[in-house]
């Protein structure tokens, strides 16, 4: 069973969810929790783990034997990305611009081009205290996300129950990291801002055809129209979390909510059985 | 024409609210939403748009079910597992092309693929170019160096002093799209512990892209301690402190009313800070 939690809008909990959600349940079945926000991971910062592992993670970039090239130009004619230039007497390669296609190492009249891995990031992984972390990091200056977060998806425990923290947006990582879950949990704040990236994160998500719902967090001010949306388009509001400055100042801290006030803990329960439900009445909110 | 873009790392972070507040007070300015996947300046600038175009980018590939003869190549040869049951799905295509070369019976086009819009729009504060990418798509780099591009001929043409950028959260694609080759980065933090995390790598990007940085530590006193973190940081790091905003509620307030803050109550602690804070970029524009 996987569950991301997503939002649209960055800094609205989605880690403080992820990584209560994981807390809260660790003591009564196998979780695992993958930080697919390879840009800014910060649930490490929270839980704590000890690493074991680690893999870097590459992506294939052609490399060119200019004994057996004849430049004639294929390469980059096919490459849609403009990754290669032909001069008479060389290829020049920009790493930077390739996406890994293999188009051009295939097609190659001469077979003078291969593939070489060229590191992006690293994947990490080991035990967070009875959780099983998985993360994902880019190096400062790469600019693809989603290679990384594909390899940290990889390494989801099928049988378990795997807790997805999703990078903030509405565009190709969060696609990466949101697709093929079974629920995903949308976490907004009650602001304008809040509103306005939900909208367009609910129909992210129904686009890919998962169930989802919301947690409404920093709950407790005048503005009432997120909830109003919710109620509208039958998106059910599973845990509103208040609006608190021992909240604020736990998380400035790196403490999550359930382990810093372990009251909480039972509503972090409650919102995975109400998942349960949801996805076993399958009344999941697909309408679109 | 100097372009200031302000960026975070972490999401969340009080991006928007400061950008609003500074085209409140920069005079002579052009203003760009570089964040394209998940907008929200629109919502303090009220624009009325003025030009609306489409954002064709990158293709998607289209296999005809009637000449597929299910040979099994696509498939097995597709690096981005975008081709299932003979079908491709748009989601995970990344337009390379490398399908509809090797496909032995031309089952298989390109087809040109609408990403987004983007518009010129006029507001209280001066001209605004802004984005939307469509649900789930690519290219917000490529999007985002549009609407860059779009804001730099405006403010040649009208002779305008700045452009003023509202960065996406993150430091992948969008984010170098939208600081490379800007004079400045204000970068807005908060005293958390993943601000703090975020802040170091967003940094570090804005040192590999040559952009001198300027923080701003938003909600400082919500962790004082943190915030003293992250002054010593910067001081090690040979970067200024600009400014030192404290928490408070009539910021979200002053969201809900659509209103920059600085404009809805001018006088506050958090106005106040705003202001100098433009003071001392405004300077600092000038001189570098």
């Amino acid at each position: 069973m996987i569950i991301s939690v997503a939002s649209g809008k960055g800094g609205t909990g989605k880690t403080l969810v992820a990584t209560s959600l994981a807390f809260s349940l660790k003591s009564r079945q196998p979780v695992q929790l993958l930080d697919c926000d390879v840009e800014e991971p910060n649930d490490h910062i929270f839980l704590k783990p000890v690493i074991s592992q680690k893999e870097a993670v590459c992506i294939p970039v052609p490399k060119v034997d200019e004994a057996k090239c004849t430049h004639c130009g294929l390469c980059a004619e096919i490459c849609a990305y403009n990754a290669l230039a032909v001069l008479p007497d060389r290829v020049m390669v920009f790493p930077e611009l390739c996406h890994g296609c293999g188009a051009c190492s295939y097609l190659c009249p001469e077979k003078a081009i291969s593939e070489e891995g060229r590191e992006i990031g690293v994947v990490e992984w080991g035990d967070a205290d009875g959780i099983d972390f998985v993360q994902g990091r880019i190096n400062v200056g790469e600019a693809m996300a989603p290679p990384a977060i594909r390899q940290v998806r990889e390494r989801a425990n099928a049988d378990g129950l795997v807790i997805i923290d999703v990078p903030p947006g509405t565009s190709c990582p969060v696609v990466e990291a949101i697709k093929g879950s079974h629920f995903c949990l949308l976490v907004t704040e009650p602001t304008p801002f809040g509103l306005n990236d939900l909208v367009l994160a609910v129909e992210t998500v129904r686009e890919l055809g998962i169930p989802l719902a919301v947690v409404l967090n920093r709950a407790g001010g005048e503005y009432n129209k997120v909830e109003e949306y919710c109620r509208e388009e039958n998106i059910p509001i599973l845990l509103t979390i208040p609006l608190e400055t021992r909240i604020a100042r736990l998380y400035s801290r790196g403490v999550t909510l359930a382990e810093g006030m372990p009251e909480t803990q039972e509503l972090f329960i409650l919102l995975w059985d109400e998942i349960r439900k949801i996805l076993d009445e399958g009344t999941g909110s697909l309408k679109r | 024409m100097k372009e200031l873009v302000v960026l975070s790392g972490k999401g969340g972070t009080g991006k928007t609210s400061i950008v609003g507040s500074l085209a409140a007070l920069a005079e002579d300015k052009v203003l760009a939403d570089c964040d394209v996947d998940a907008a929200d300046l629109h919502l303090l600038l009220e624009p009325v748009v003025r030009q609306k175009q489409e954002f064709w980018s990158g293709q998607v590939a289209v296999i005809d079910q009637e000449k597929c003869t299910q040979c099994g190549l696509c498939p097995e040869l597709c690096h981005f597992e975008a081709i299932k049951d003979f079908r491709v799905d748009p989601v995970s295509c990344e337009g390379c092309g490398f399908c509809r070369r090797i496909c032995p019976v031309e089952a298989i086009t390109m087809k040109e693929n609408l990403s987004g819009h983007w518009f010129v729009s006029d507001t209280e504060y001066g001209p605004l170019v802004h984005a939307r990418l469509g649900i789930a798509q690519e290219n917000s780099g490529k999007l985002v160096a549009l609407v860059r591009q779009q804001a730099r001929e405006m403010a040649e043409e009208r002779g305008a002093a700045f452009i003023i950028s509202d960065g996406p959260p993150g430091i992948g694609c969008p984010v170098i799209s939208s600081l490379s080759g800007a004079h400045m980065a204000l970068l807005v933090t908060e005293p958390t512990l993943s601000g703090i995390h975020d802040l170091e790598r967003v940094l570090g990007v804005c040192r590999h892209f040559n952009v001198p940085a300027l923080v701003c530590i938003n909600k400082y006193d919500i962790n004082e301690e943190n915030s003293r973190r992250i002054e010593d940081y910067c001081r090690e790091q040979g970067v200024e402190v600009a400014a030192r905003i404290p928490f408070d509620n009539i910021v979200t307030e002053a969201m809900v009313k659509g209103q920059p803050v600085v404009q809805y109550n001018g006088d506050s602690p958090v106005s106040r800070q705003i202001k100098r804070l433009w003071q001392n970029i405004a300077g600092r524009l000038a001189a570098n």
